[in-house]
């Protein structure tokens, strides 16, 4: 768990036949045009040609065909799913990108350049020479409210946004608290509304102001979006009832961390529950600092 | 016509790395980078601006060049992007007086991404003076002194911003150092 699988930058694991990074020299200058773009607007969806990839829809084929377009041979790569750098998902992709990029991994998130992530932000702060690439299911946050293309377009170049007011508000009136723990809009740079893609609520406030570049890609949807490093990002709410970061109120079971989003594990079938950090790499580090000062 | 210098080395590995310091110099604005040293494009495209459309510019592009014929036939060879006037052109390449802003190129309200990008050729970028830059991907402020902008930039890059999210994004080179200037900056005189 703790070791990265060998750096291949002798190409002798790279499979012989495709282009570097898998995409064709044309794809990767579509992609990089769009993403040149949605950083000049930030928060703005910009269509591209989404290419088939050897993996399905919803397994992160927009994340991966972003971080194929950026990904450099001095890149070092991590990948993340939920917060896990081991599970299969996470994986797959890794060794994915091994193989056709022959690029060097790795599951610190410290050392990493490039990160791709589905459904979590790192708990470890990032660094202005790392990029965050988010894998993103649906990349339309009024697609549940409005669901023509066309509609939502010209709301957003309106900047119209009292569909997603109402329905928090719906919230608030039913429930008394706005009852969305993932994928909570988000304002960017005071302009277009947002999809932050299904993080938990809990991790919105780090994408405000973070010293790295964040970029979105939605295979299924054939959607591009990006936010500038030290961008204003704002989770919508109401005077009398701001956003709250939700987490659960306990500590990690192994790390002992109050203030990491956690997981809750199930180990019997008489109702046994364990919370741990969905960060494995930082719940990892947690714990063998502990161990060193133990054994000091 | 003399003989064509050829493109990037390592076509895949060479465009990767000058898309990555585009990338960078877009996403912090004003910063300075480093692009396309090794290349030798003819006069007068510097090498910034040449390794900036040998990343990005191709068939799909509508490219508008004042360069002259050495590079209007290199950009044709290498990139394949139909040439156009300025105001129809995705990518504009400007090496001497720079067209207006207003007049390129600026997306609509619903597809802003539109908007053209202008590459523009200017003396030297000197970073630590100069312009006071604010905006996404700033922390604080960014300075940067550009030698040799066109007369009237600051007021044209105004009107420019004033129409976000439609508008004109700008790429300065200068040798083979590029920074630039994303619709979304504002630039205040020193």
């Amino acid at each position: 768990m703790n070791t990265s699988e060998a750096p291949s930058a002798s190409g002798a694991t790279t499979l012989e036949g495709y282009n570097f990074a898998y995409l064709d020299e044309a794809t990767k200058r579509m992609i990089r045009r769009a993403l040149l773009k949605a950083v000049a607007i930030p928060g703005h969806q910009i269509p591209f040609g989404g290419r088939e990839m050897p993996l399905p829809y919803g397994w992160g084929t927009g994340g991966i065909q972003v971080t194929a377009s950026i990904l450099g041979p001095e890149d070092r790569l991590k990948v993340i799913d939920q917060g896990s750098d081991d599970t299969t998902n996470a994986i797959s992709i890794r060794r994915f990108f091994t193989r056709v990029a022959g690029v060097a991994t790795t599951e610190h998130t410290a050392e990493a350049s490039v990160i791709q992530t589905r459904h979590r932000i790192p708990e470890r702060l990032l660094r202005e020479d790392q990029i965050m690439v988010y894998q993103v299911p649906q990349p339309e946050p009024l697609f549940r409210l409005e669901p023509r293309r066309v509609e939502t377009k010209r709301l957003h170049a309106l900047a119209d946004y009292g569909l997603m007011h109402v329905r928090l508000y719906e919230d608030i009136a039913r429930l008394g608290h706005i009852a969305k723990a993932y994928d909570y809009p988000v304002m960017v740079n005071g302009r277009y509304l947002m999809s932050p893609s299904p993080i938990p609520a809990f991790d919105n406030p780090k994408m405000d102001r973070m010293p790295a570049l964040q970029l979105f890609g939605a295979g299924r949807e054939k959607r591009i979006y990006a936010i500038p490093p030290y961008t204003d990002v704002r989770s919508l709410d109401f005077e009398d009832h701001p956003f709250r970061p939700i987490r659960a109120p306990q500590a990690c079971a192994l790390c002992g961390s109050r203030d990491t989003y956690l997981d809750e594990v199930i180990t019997d079938d008489r109702g046994g529950r364990l919370f741990v950090c969905s960060d494995t790499d930082f719940c990892a580090e947690r714990q063998a600092d502990a161990a060193k000062e133990a054994a000091e | 016509m003399s003989a064509l210098t050829p493109g990037f080395a390592d076509p895949v590995l060479g465009a990767q790395a000058a898309f990555r310091a585009v990338l960078e110099a877009m996403s912090r604005p004003g910063r300075i980078v480093t692009a396309g040293s090794a290349l030798r494009p003819p006069a007068p495209m510097n090498q910034a601006a040449a390794a900036v459309l040998l990343t990005l510019a191709d068939a799909d592009t509508p490219l508008a060049q004042d360069a002259g014929a050495d590079a209007e036939a290199w950009l044709r060879f290498h990139c394949g992007a139909p040439l156009v006037a300025p105001g129809a052109a995705s990518f504009v390449l400007a090496t001497g007086a720079a067209p207006a802003l207003a007049s390129l190129v600026q997306g609509s309200e619903e597809e802003p991404q539109n908007g053209a990008t202008l590459i523009l050729q200017v003396a030297a970028l000197v970073a630590g003076e100069g312009w006071r830059l604010t905006g996404p991907g700033i922390e604080t402020e960014h300075r940067l002194r550009v030698d040799g902008a066109p007369e009237g930039f600051l007021a044209a890059w105004a009107a420019n911003r004033a129409g976000f999210p439609c508008g004109v994004d700008v790429v300065l080179c200068a040798g083979d150092r590029l920074a630039a200037l994303p619709r979304t900056v504002s630039i205040a005189e020193s």
